[in-house]
């Protein structure tokens, strides 16, 4: 099979999975909404108040909730040794990979769409600045948090409490990253300054981990 | 090999009673800050040692992806946790520094919160070094030492974009180190330089032969199976 038709397949698959059980999806809505109405306690949900803080608080709530699916990522492969299946066929290692991380950005990417009306009558919130840069924001925040937490999924899948281990990997790694998103978001919906800088960090950010993952997954994957 | 250690060890705690030496009485006493202010020659050693030691994980991670060697593997594991250590000891003397200084513990300064950054970068790395076991946990860590490196850049360069949109009032940009200031300065670096590489010597010595007793123990436990 070609590299594309091996990542079809395994895409199609997960998503098909998904499609059935729903229990990613399930999980993270409730958990977003547990965030949106728990954060609410934490500050005035006035317009001008909100706008400051929206930008860290859905990021981080996105971030919780993508945990979530990125650790069933491989640990649904274990079951039946797939993920042995894997490893044995001649399929590249990297059209698996990609086909993971591609899952993973469809389930956090529908996610973000679902949840945005609600963040938006719960803080009232809207945008002064340039709201369509919000869509390039998202997908490339989206993207760098999936790439590398698909990534580390694989790395904490190894070691002893492989749940409690993927954020404390991909947390501190993710710093600029969310550094980025928190930024630009936030320079979007209060107008006040350009959210060019960041997204171009963001950009740059993706290349790098995109191409640095891509290279060392395969080591990852054979590791025994 | 084993020879050069004790003279390594005498170089080192002479090097180290001198710097003492010139850190506390030989350098001019700094102006406005006082006395305090020689906190300044632990402060800025450490960290200077913590990120060559953080490079040279870089370097042993990637000779170990490319050629597999054990010994590449233990020296990485070795750099990052003297590292940690001495990255812990600059964000330790940091806070007791400024605290007389600026009259706070901690500010948000770009250069505090990266280098806070990046000590939870390698912290995350001895833990995955701590949670994983057998032959795949080298692999591992090296493919997290090599991504942890990538990120630093990231880290450095957009915080400072971060926090210097917000300006902070702290850290007075700017001034010239007093050459007297450098030169002692110096001193304590290499004493840091010789001291880290001592402690890597002897952590990595100390390595091999747990290697070593692990090896042992799990042949005699096969070879008592076999019995």
């Amino acid at each position: 099979m070609s590299f594309l038709a091996v990542m079809r397949a395994t895409l199609a698959k997960d998503l098909r999975l998904e499609w059935r059980s729903k229990d990613a999806i399930n999980a993270m809505l409730f958990f977003s909404l547990l965030v949106v109405v728990i954060f609410s306690f934490a500050f005035e949900p006035t317009a001008e108040e909100s706008r400051k803080i929206a930008g860290g608080l859905v990021w981080v709530a996105f971030l919780f909730a993508a945990i979530v699916v990125l650790n069933q990522t491989w640990a649904r492969e274990l079951r039946n040794h797939v993920l042995d299946a894997y490893r044995m066929s001649p399929a590249s290692a990297n059209s698996l990979f990609l086909a993971k991380a591609f899952g993973n950005f469809i389930f956090v990417i529908v996610l973000e769409a679902l949840m945005t009306p609600l963040f938006i009558a719960f803080y009232r919130l809207g945008a002064i600045g340039p709201a369509w840069e919000l869509l390039p924001i998202a997908t490339l925040g989206t993207w760098a948090l999936v790439v590398n937490g698909t990534f580390f999924a694989a790395i904490s899948l190894r070691t002893r409490s492989r749940e409690v281990m993927l954020p404390l990997l991909l947390f501190p790694i993710s710093v600029p990253a969310l550094l980025g998103m928190v930024n630009a978001t936030t320079a979007v919906l209060t107008g006040e300054e350009s959210a060019r800088f960041w997204i171009t960090l963001l950009v740059a950010y993706d290349v790098v981990f995109t191409i640095a993952c891509l290279l060392l997954f395969e080591t990852i994957l054979e590791a025994e | 090999m084993k020879r050069g250690f004790p003279i390594l060890a005498i170089v080192t705690a002479v090097l180290l009673s001198f710097a003492l030496y010139e850190a506390l009485i030989g350098a001019p006493t700094e102006r406005s800050m006082g006395d305090v202010q020689r906190i300044f020659y632990y402060h800025v050693p450490s960290a200077w040692t913590a990120f060559l030691l953080f490079f040279v994980n870089f370097g042993a991670s990637i000779a170990y992806l490319v050629k597999r060697r054990p010994a590449a593997d233990i020296v990485a594991l070795t750099s990052a946790e003297v590292g940690v250590v001495f990255l812990t000891v600059n964000l330790v003397t940091g806070p007791i520094w400024a605290r007389p200084v600026w009259g706070i513990w901690w500010t948000w300064d770009w250069r505090l919160t990266s280098t806070l950054v990046m000590w939870l970068i390698y912290v995350s790395y001895l833990l995955l070094r701590r949670f994983s076991s057998g032959g795949q946990a080298p692999l591992l860590a090296a493919a997290l030492g090599i991504l942890g490196a990538l990120c630093v850049p990231f880290v450095y360069f957009s915080i400072w974009f971060f926090r210097t949109q917000h300006p902070s009032p702290v850290i007075g940009g700017g001034g010239s180190l007093d050459p007297r200031m450098a030169h002692v300065l110096l001193i304590n670096w290499a004493a840091f330089l010789c001291l880290a590489w001592l402690v890597c010597w002897t952590r990595y010595q100390l390595e091999v032969a747990k290697r070593q007793v692990e090896e042992a123990q799990s042949l005699e436990s096969l070879l008592e199976g076999s019995r």
